[in-house]
């Protein structure tokens, strides 16, 4: 492990900025932190409890494009790989493992997504452990925590004074072997770390039940409690869209006199128009299927798939529901249900 | 890596109106790269994505027989709100277009040998079942299928597709058609009544048989039945589905049904899969 000083931060982003493109979490306004391109080290902001924003932007953007065509030119598909490395310093536990729920998506064994995989592969991750988990946060209950150190490169966590490294991976300890002014660390430092970590879970104040969930869903989906759940529900897709695991995209071209392209931007499931054909048919035509739709995937259909669940107890759904909606709740709701 | 997101460039060989309609219009394309041409290798019951530069990307299923080298075909109805049929109804022969593919799993044709096959079609779904129907009929083929039954269900007979087929696969012995129209017309020389009970009247034999249904969902269900009635096993009832579709490669989320997806896993599934899927309900 390594350690530096936490008015030294600056110089570690600095030297890294040198050779890889560094994203991490910036002041957007008073309220927002959310990831952004840092050209130099005092623009991180690492006092923060989540961005705004999941880390999914960086390797799945709102909007891409695919390829671009004149007239009705064969496509032309740009280099899909980043001009430097990068580097996204200070991604938080929950959203690192989110990353590797969208590798089973977008790097799994059938069909592989090369805009998704190249700036993966292209990446490293420094996590910072989360100290101030927020009041919706139930990282906990996906076996994830707030000092979880899988998923990542580099693990960082804030010891009050100094920051802590701790290479997990092989690329990552040849990054963290060459940024100059790192000391070692103490030998309390790791009974301290352990401290915090304790801490940290301990304000996880919410908690779910999720063992059963999967089988429970694939028990009730003609259930009249699908009924009910949409009801307040604005279709609004707030949730989906600040999801880390939602990977839902649509596809559509756009043109200007004879240059176009064709983008991919994030889709919800819970718009209308997403399941919605030129015919007019709409096999999911209410909010009951459109609810149903988004917690059987996340909770049962991506089990069947990829073997987990897709949550990782970030808690922005809940935050950010304009009407209230809690997951939680309503997974209680269902663990409930006769 | 390959991409699957970029077309290949196909041309627009030859365009007919299907039906007197006129929503109807069959496609023959050719791959503008012999590369292509020589690499799309696919299976009866799969599909493609055409997309049009500037407009749109949408699946279809392909029509043509994979041993039919010259052209892959596709019908495609122009619905007034879809944005990509309509432009590719307004196409001219010679104009370039994408194509994506083949996707899918497409038909179970080995599992399907040495059987009677009874071959379900309505509407304008009767695409992947004319790749199906040409397929089997095809000399190297046909000895490896046993009775084949075409049963071909439409509206009025202006509506029956791919009539030229129709009247070629009539004159042979070795393949028995079924047309059916909903409503009386003078001069029609076969059945009328909707799918459904014209099947059931026909009472084909489930012995050693693999029925293929293919065309609205209402057809679907209810010929499922009639078959089902006939004590058609539900692993030998097999369907084509559809649903709206982005990617074609199981990742913009929108056309599973349970936990499968109909672009990737599907379209087409026996009638056993869906009901462990919870029935055809998305």
């Amino acid at each position: 492990m390594k350690t530096i000083k936490k008015d030294k931060i600056n110089t570690v982003l600095d030297f890294l900025i040198k050779k890889y493109q560094v994203f991490g979490p910036v002041q957007k306004d008073d309220l927002v932190v959310d990831f952004g391109r840092i050209q130099n080290g005092a623009q991180a902001c690492l006092e923060f409890s989540n961005t705004n924003e999941p880390a999914k932007k960086l390797f799945f953007p709102q909007a891409e494009t695919l390829f671009s065509y004149t007239g009705s030119d064969a496509a032309q598909v740009s280099e899909l790989k980043p001009e430097k490395p990068r580097i996204i310093f200070g991604m938080r536990p929950c959203d690192a493992k989110s990353l590797s729920l969208l590798d089973a998506v977008f790097d799994g064994p059938d069909y592989k997504d090369p805009y998704y995989i190249v700036k993966r592969k292209n990446t490293t991750i420094f996590t910072l452990a989360c100290r101030r988990p927020r009041s919706n946060c139930f990282c906990d209950s996906l076996g994830i925590g707030p000092f979880s150190k899988k998923d990542t490169d580099v693990f960082m966590a804030d010891l009050g004074d100094r920051y802590v490294f701790e290479p997990i991976t092989p690329g990552g300890a040849d990054i963290l072997n060459k940024i100059p002014g790192l000391e070692n660390a103490r030998p309390t430092d790791a009974e301290r770390l352990k401290n915090l970590r304790s801490e940290a879970e301990s304000k996880v104040a919410r908690k779910v039940d999720l063992d059963n969930l999967p089988e429970k869903l694939a028990r009730i989906f003609d259930h009249p409690f699908w009924d009910g759940i949409h009801q307040k529900c604005l279709g609004c897709g707030i949730c989906t869209y600040l999801c880390p695991t939602c990977h839902c995209f649509d596809i559509v071209d756009e043109q200007k006199d004879d240059k176009g392209r064709r983008i991919r931007i994030w889709d919800s499931c819970s718009y209308p128009t997403f399941t919605l054909e030129a015919s007019g048919h709409n096999p999911r035509a209410t909010g009951k299927e459109r609810m149903r739709q988004r917690l059987m995937h996340k909770f049962r259909y991506f089990v069947e798939n990829y073997g987990e669940i897709a949550c990782v107890g970030c808690g922005r759904c809940i935050n950010h529901c304009p009407v209230g909606s809690d997951l939680i709740r309503e997974i209680e709701n269902i663990n409930n249900l006769k | 890596m390959k991409n699957p997101y970029v077309p290949m460039p196909v041309k627009l060989k030859a365009v007919r109106l299907e039906n007197e309609t006129g929503d109807l219009k069959t496609f023959d394309l050719v791959f503008v790269n012999s590369g292509d041409a020589e690499n799309f290798k696919f299976v009866c019951g799969q599909f493609a994505m055409l997309s049009i530069n500037g407009v749109g990307e949408a699946p279809f299923g392909i029509a043509s027989s994979p041993l039919t080298k010259e052209v892959l075909r596709f019908t495609v109805k122009k619905y007034p709100k879809g944005v990509l049929t309509t432009a590719l109804h307004n196409l001219s022969e010679g104009s370039t277009l994408g194509l994506r593919g083949p996707l899918g799993n497409g038909f179970p044709l080995e599992k399907m040998t040495s059987k009677n096959l009874l071959v379900v079609g309505g509407g304008f779904a009767l695409t992947t079942l004319r790749a199906l129907t040409k397929y089997v009929l095809h000399e190297k083929n046909r000895p490896h299928y046993g009775d084949i039954t075409l049963f071909v269900a439409a509206r009025d007979p202006g509506e029956m597709l791919y009539k030229d087929d129709l009247a070629e696969w009539s004159k042979r012995n070795d393949i028995e058609i079924v047309q059916t129209i909903d409503k009386p017309v003078e001069d029609w020389p076969h059945k009328v009544g909707f799918a459904a009970p014209v099947l059931k009247d026909l009472a084909p034999s489930a012995q050693n048989t693999t029925a293929v249904v293919c065309g609205p969902p209402i057809m679907i269900e209810t010929c499922i039945k009639v078959l089902a009635g006939l004590h058609f096993p539900d692993e030998e009832i097999i369907t084509s589905l559809e649903m709206k579709m982005k990617c074609g490669i199981g990742k913009c989320g929108r056309c599973n049904i349970g936990s499968k997806y109909i672009c990737k896993d599907g379209p087409v599934f026996t009638y056993k899969q869906l009901k462990e899927l919870n029935s055809v309900t998305v």
